[in-house]
């Protein structure tokens, strides 16, 4: 592709078929997710797969596409990148405690109680949905 | 109502880095808000890891419409490029109409949104109904505002690009709206295929 | 006005407010002559000149008299408390008797007030605005509307907070760190109006400060003078910058923390409710995600401020320039890693705890460093003990005692007995009074001859400097006693707890408070020196204390526009003091 940032170049060709691969992107992350509804299959972790795999390449899309951040100063993609970084840092911190209901030498007996009562309501209610694990 | 009517100061005509002022606010801007988005999604996600029973709570929400208005919003980014597009080129009433479009797009997300709540609150899916509620119209709701507040920002600055002045802006806010874009590309996966 | 008024609302929402990349050519001439006069040259109104200004002087000024406003709220609330902690039941003299709740409430706002409503509006946004495009050679910060915008958000968020002391229920009282269910829960925490404007006030407060922040970075990056490279710029500069962006980086997840509290307090969600499947360990670690990166937002700007008094009173080059840089930005990205050792006893899991005494010992290397640095720099300098010298030492003294203190309570094996004790109170304040006061106050006593073309008054800055010194000291001395003896921190009125009111422990207490009295008082000194001083002091010259860095190459007090003889060029870094080619021994950053 050539340098969005030309003076008087018309992309707009290019913006449109990128929508279109966007537009495609977003189905190809809706059929699983039906094919599980429709048939009651107990797919969900091939559904929550791809549906982060297309939300990753559509984000890639736009910022690259878009956004044009590919061909911007470094920096700035190294500055999201670093907030990224932080929000990794930050769930990865909490998560022993939030996530988990147990660890060493302690238990999180409320969080237990609450989703042993969800998952006996939940059978008793018959949705007959695949659980998530 | 003219903004030339405030002179702006030598400070902002300068350029060290080579990018613009107001580009490279909106950089810092869409950094501030990367952690603010990554707190909310970040504290669901622990949480539905950790609660798989909040699966039959998410089974209720509506898929068809989450995918409707993502395709709206890749819409709306796509004309909001467009606007940008037509700036580059210095047509300033061209790149006005875009963001009209795009205004237009947040218009209809907004309506959407507002049906699809409607309905499940009449269903008894409030905020205080669960937690997996209460983070679904938290997060979602947040997100909203943001698109709120795009749409007027994006009005405003449709009205002056119209008139060919501050073109330069077009750019900015539309990158704004794409990192909007890009939040509801990950909330649409979170909230309504995750089930 | 009505013009100037819809283009607030008009460019200055999100900052997208740009000069056209057709318009790189300043159209109104390098003059500096109130380039961005919106009314001619017709002066101003003066309400309009000092409350709807735009120009950055100005917002410097309306930050740091609010500060210094809110500070003598919270100085007032520590005296009230102080007084039922060493006299308990006794009628405080302007106060009367101090309820439990009533405690509760000023406990709250002393931390928050000092916290939120001190040392980051004098710190970061009084200094950094005052001094951001004075010393990178510019006219204005690049947003000035958005600037005024980021003061009028602050001044709302400071008057929400006071009118909270008025609604029913009274002040919030669950503590600075608003841990809940104390805080979710009107039925615990007794302030079903308090507790909600209290988070308003402080989400409000948030938003200001990152108005002002992603400012701040945009001026330092874009605007800085005609050769002025990375390495030209005060050492400040880049600490209030580097602190802006620490504070742009954590603040996030507490905005949507506090999004999330707000909703358990008013509409009764379950965030932080375990039996709804919540958890209140999330908040905690959402509160000192950004906590703990706050006190390196204002630790920095302190630091700063430390280096450009001592390279300038000891006539010495800042020893290793860029390793302060460094080191700075590395403290910055390691204080993203210590949060939880504030919560070693909340639950948190074990091996967490671990990891992060050691982040939390590894990040006293660097803050050493800068002190080395710094040490380094006075070593055979021409040292002049002027007010803000004494002040900028007494920083680089008190704040090493604070952290060496911190040492203790990173362990996490030592922090289960310290926790919630005096201790932890004693070490939190020898490293905040240095940062909040002893800085402030050699900024204040620094760049007063530049703020208001006047100098203060130094052997009263100095009789208020030992005065306050030594009473701070009294203060916190003895609560590190009290702690290490296992004084609990929360607690209302200890003639209920006989384990601790054994052999002199209330005398402790009562010296710790009447040496807070001291401290109190003494700022009267300040105030009357720093208003007096304002109208009547001598007339200060352009450069006083013959200093290298831009501002003090403009006229002082300067004029709108800074720079009326046109912005100045950068020829060499900050700090080239007595340099051995030259007969005077400063050498300005612009001087050819």
């Amino acid at each position: 592709m050539s340098d969005p940032h030309a003076p008087h170049a018309d992309h707009s060709k290019h913006y449109i078929k990128i929508w279109i691969a966007l537009l495609v992107l977003l189905m190809v992350s809706l059929v699983p997710a039906i094919i599980a509804q429709q048939l009651h299959l107990n797919i969900t972790g091939i559904v929550v797969v791809t549906a982060f795999a297309v939300a990753f390449i559509k984000a890639y899309l736009v910022i690259k596409h878009f956004m044009h951040l590919t061909i911007e100063k470094k920096y700035v993609g190294f500055l999201f990148l670093t907030m990224l970084a932080f929000m990794l840092v930050f769930v990865g911190g909490v998560s022993p405690d939030v996530m988990k209901h147990e660890g060493q030498r302690w238990t999180n007996d409320a969080a237990k109680k609450v989703v042993d009562e969800g998952m006996k309501a939940e059978k008793a209610g018959g949705h007959g949905e695949p659980e998530k694990h | 109502m003219s903004s030339s009517a405030f002179p702006r100061p030598i400070a902002t005509t300068r350029s060290a880095t080579g990018i613009s002022t107001g580009k490279l606010a909106v950089w810092w801007l869409i950094a501030s808000e990367i952690v603010i988005f990554g707190g909310v999604l970040g504290s669901y996600i622990m949480h539905r890891i950790g609660h798989p029973e909040w699966a039959s709570q998410a089974e209720h929400t509506n898929t068809w419409l989450g995918a409707f208005n993502t395709i709206v919003l890749l819409s709306s980014s796509l004309s909001a490029v467009l606007a940008h597009n037509a700036a580059e080129m210095k047509d300033g009433k061209k790149a006005a109409k875009f963001l009209w479009f795009t205004i237009l797009g947040a218009a209809t997300f907004l309506v959407v949104k507002s049906f699809e709540w409607t309905h499940e609150i009449n269903a008894g899916l409030t905020i205080t109904s669960h937690t997996f509620w209460s983070f679904y119209y938290t997060a979602a709701g947040i997100h909203g505002l943001h698109v709120l507040v795009g749409g007027i920002i994006m009005a405003v600055i449709a009205v002056d690009a119209a008139k060919g002045k501050d073109l330069q802006r077009v750019e900015a806010v539309g990158l704004y709206w794409h990192f909007v874009d890009i939040v509801w590309i990950f909330l649409f996966p979170l909230l309504y295929i995750s089930k | 006005m009505s013009s100037t008024a819809t283009d607030t609302a008009h460019g200055d929402g999100h900052g997208h407010d740009a000069h056209a990349p057709s318009g790189w050519d300043d159209p109104h001439g390098h003059g500096g002559h109130g380039a961005h006069d919106a009314h001619g040259h017709a002066e101003p109104h003066w309400l309009i000149k000092y409350f709807w200004s735009t120009d950055h002087k100005i917002i410097g000024m309306q930050y740091l008299f609010t500060g210094m406003f809110m500070a003598l709220i919270g100085g007032f609330a520590v005296y009230v408390f102080r007084m039922q902690l060493a006299f308990p039941g006794m009628s405080v003299p302007f106060y009367g008797r101090v309820t439990a709740t009533d405690y509760n409430a000023l406990v709250t706002t002393h931390g928050s007030v000092m916290i939120f409503w001190v040392a980051m509006p004098v710190l970061i946004a009084a200094l950094g605005n005052y001094l951001i495009p004075l010393m990178i050679g510019c006219d204005d910060m690049v947003f000035p509307r958005l600037n005024r915008l980021s003061y009028q958000l602050f001044l709302i968020s400071a008057i929400v907070l006071i009118y909270s002391f008025f609604v029913d229920g009274g002040a919030f009282g669950g503590a600075w760190t608003a841990y809940p269910p104390l805080s979710a829960k009107a039925e615990y925490n007794l302030t079903p109006t308090g507790a909600p404007l209290w988070l308003f006030a402080v989400a409000l407060e948030f938003a200001a400060f990152l108005l002002g922040g992603i400012n701040f970075v945009t001026t330092v990056m874009n605007s800085r003078a005609k050769g002025m490279k990375m390495f030209d710029v005060p050492i400040v500069v880049w600490m209030i910058i580097i602190a802006s962006i620490l504070f742009m980086a954590s603040v996030g997840p507490l905005i949507a923390g506090a999004v999330m509290l707000m909703f358990d307090q008013t509409i009764g969600t379950g965030f932080f409710d375990p039996n709804k499947g919540g958890d209140p360990v999330l908040w905690q670690h959402l509160f000192w995600f950004f906590g703990h990166p706050e006190v390196y937002v204002v630790l920095l700007p302190a630091m700063g401020i430390v280096a450009e008094v001592i390279t300038t009173f000891s006539r010495k080059k800042l020893f290793a320039y860029k390793s302060v840089l460094y080191t700075a930005v590395g403290t910055g990205g390691l204080s993203f890693f210590v949060w939880a050792h504030h919560q070693f006893i909340a639950g948190i899991d074990p091996r967490m705890a671990n990891i992060f005494s050691v982040t939390t010992l590894l990040i006293s290397i660097p803050v050493a460093e800068m002190v080395f640095v710094y040490i380094a720099t006075l070593f055979g300098g021409s040292i002049r003990l002027t007010t803000p010298m004494l002040w900028a030492l007494a920083f680089i003294a008190e704040f090493l005692l604070g952290g060496v203190t911190g040492i203790f309570l990173g362990a996490s094996g030592a922090d289960i007995y310290f926790h919630d004790t005096y201790f932890v109170i004693a070490h939190f304040h020898y490293t905040f009074f240095p940062i909040a006061f002893i800085a402030s106050f050699a900024a204040l006593t620094y760049w007063f001859p530049k703020m208001f073309g006047r100098y203060m008054n130094d052997t009263w800055g100095k009789v208020h400097f030992w005065i306050s010194i030594i009473s701070f000291n009294c203060i916190f001395i003895p609560l590190f006693l009290l702690g290490a003896r296992g004084d609990h921190r929360r607690i209302y009125d200890y003639t209920h707890f006989p384990d601790l009111m054994k052999s002199g422990m209330q005398d402790l207490r009562i010296l710790a408070t009447l040496s807070l009295v001291v401290l109190l008082v003494t700022q009267v000194i300040f105030l009357v020196n720093f208003f007096y001083s304002m109208v009547k002091g001598k007339k200060a010259e352009q450069n006083p204390w013959k200093a290298n860095t831009l501002e003090w190459q403009c006229p002082s007090p300067p004029p709108h526009g800074n720079f009326p003889d046109g912005l100045p060029t950068v020829h060499r870094g900050p700090y080239e003091f007595s340099h051995p080619d030259r007969q005077e021994d400063y050498w300005p950053q612009n001087a050819s």
